[in-house]
């Protein structure tokens, strides 16, 4: 009895989770313009999804910025991360407090303020990308820092001090013995960098080209738009996302699982 | 150590340079906008403007009432679902649990879209529930939010503690209320932190669904919208002032709470 509660509890909280992503993508593979209607097969949305420039566009600005965007926070964010943690304890402090800031603070105020800064006072204009990328690498950096620390602070100290001993310069002991260890730490920041980047809407909204779209900012003009291909060639593209989550989740949980059976 | 190159310290100079002129200076500048008038003199007018008008005190307690909401029914949803996980029949099944995370993955927008479409199916015109949509679609979003937290707390709540407030006579209620929940206090502020402040700034969410009401986040985005950087700032130093408050409150409860457990050893 309570094992069928639990169950019970555990499949609604996911029913309400998933439902409507679930019958979007039925949907996306049908050539009905409203949820609900019952309509034949159709890989129409689909078509329109990938021969509209202006969506196609989109998502290939919106995963090029997200890359630009991971691959500048993690530089940042490792040497950050490995510059603070053989810092003085003092430095150290200034510096994860500085760190919180874009972690705990609203997406709104981060994007404002840095649109204040960039646009407002120093005058650089939103078409040269600059605000953007900067914005975004303002909020990711923090991220990948944080998942790089806990990763130094697991790390034997004597290895670096044991490969210069056998001669290394600080630079290779740094590539060769550092890196390696924090790996982990510096993917899954990477990946954070790209999701946080993928899913902002606040940051570029406000520092933005005109003409160029993220697929956040596209949706919500869209949602106010009246164009139903549109608005049914984005339930395409969020099967599509859907279904490389889906199958990214489980690939890393098989990796996971098979690490764990061999240690 | 000097002949062999560079120290490890100096690494960290791109990055703070960077935070600094990025993160730093912009709140520095924000901070500027909001105590200055358009002629550029000190003043306080921006904040008497805004603590005068009903208008906006208004916006700032609508926005609370559904930040307070939205909280409080992820954290009933959440409660449950991150103890089963944890705790209950399903504490086996560990891949359980990225069922519940992966919608933090999927891009809010399409989330949100998706509910929309479904609430227009149930509800025929979403202008008749406004309020309610808005919490919903609120509460669609974040609670993946809040269950990461508090599963993380819970899984490291040590069974022994439970089985020895049962020996000593507890009933299940009992162990709930007198063991589970207090130990559970940081991932429950860390889940309320996570959740109550996006939920008080995320307007697109609301926009999304034709909640046509301001919350804090849409008096930035108007005042943006009207370049209005003055009035904007203001909305974001007092956002700020909460962000700080909040924070430090949580700091407060889960350094306690360490405390507390260093004194029992």
């Amino acid at each position: 009895m309570k094992k069928i509660l639990q169950s019970a509890c555990i499949w609604l909280v996911l029913l309400f989770l998933y439902a409507p992503i679930l019958i979007l993508v039925v949907y996306s593979f049908t050539d009905a313009t409203m949820i609900g209607a019952i309509r034949g097969f159709s890989l129409q949305n689909y078509v329109t999804l990938f021969t509209t420039p202006d969506l196609i566009q989109m998502i290939i600005g919106t995963f090029g910025l997200a890359i630009v965007v991971a691959v500048l926070s993690t530089l940042l964010g490792t040497m950050g991360a490995i510059g603070s943690f053989y810092s003085k304890k003092k430095a150290q402090g200034g510096i994860e407090l500085v760190n919180q800031i874009p972690v705990i603070n609203a997406d709104v105020v981060t994007g404002f303020s840095i649109c204040i800064l960039m646009i407002v006072f120093f005058k650089i204009s939103k078409e040269t990308f600059i605000p953007l990328i900067i914005g975004q690498v303002s909020l990711c950096t923090p991220f990948v820092y944080l998942s790089v620390l806990p990763r130094l602070k697991q790390m034997d100290p004597h290895l670096y001090e044991a490969a210069m001993d056998l001669g290394c310069t600080s630079k290779q002991a740094l590539i060769k013995v550092t890196i390696p260890q924090i790996i982990p730490g510096i993917l899954s920041g990477f990946m954070t960098a790209v999701t946080l980047s993928l899913d902002d809407y606040f940051i570029t909204t406000y520092t933005k080209p005109a003409t160029f779209d993220t697929i956040s900012t596209y949706v919500v003009n869209a949602t106010k738009g009246s164009q139903t291909d549109i608005k049914t060639a984005l339930w395409a593209l969020s099967t599509l996302i859907f279904v490389l989550v889906v199958a990214s989740v489980i690939i890393m949980n098989i990796k996971a699982s098979k690490k764990e059976e061999q240690a | 150590m000097k002949n062999k190159g560079f120290s490890r310290k100096q690494l960290a100079v791109p990055y703070v340079i960077f935070m600094i002129l990025f993160v730093v200076l912009p709140l520095l500048v924000v901070f500027y906008y909001a105590f200055t008038d358009a002629s550029g003199n000190v003043s306080f007018t921006n904040f008497l403007r805004f603590f005068q008008s009903g208008k906006t005190v208004g916006t700032l307690v609508y926005s609370m009432i559904i930040a307070l909401l939205t909280t409080i029914v992820c954290l009933l949803l959440a409660y449950p679902v991150a103890f089963i996980l944890a705790k209950g029949s399903y504490c086996k099944k560990h891949s359980f649990l990225m069922f519940f995370v992966l919608p933090m993955w999927i891009n809010f927008t399409l989330r949100i879209t998706a509910l929309k479409e479904i609430l227009t199916l149930i509800e025929g015109n979403l202008a008749y529930h406004q309020f309610f949509n808005g919490v919903l679609c609120m509460v669609y979003d974040f609670l993946p939010f809040m269950i990461m937290p508090l599963f993380n707390s819970l899984t490291k709540l040590d069974n022994s503690m439970i089985e020895a407030a049962h020996d000593l006579g507890a009933n299940k209620v009992q162990v709930f209320f007198k063991v589970v929940l207090p130990l559970s206090i940081p991932g429950i502020i860390s889940g309320v932190t996570m959740v109550f402040l996006p939920s008080m700034t995320n307007y697109v969410v609301l926009d999304m669904v034709y909640n046509s009401t301001y919350i804090m986040g849409s008096l930035i985005g108007s005042y943006f919208s009207a370049y209005d950087w003055h009035n904007g700032s203001v909305i974001s130093i007092i956002l700020l002032i909460m962000i700080f408050a909040i924070t430090m409150i949580s700091n407060r409860f889960t350094e306690g709470n360490q405390e507390k457990k260093v004194s029992l050893y």
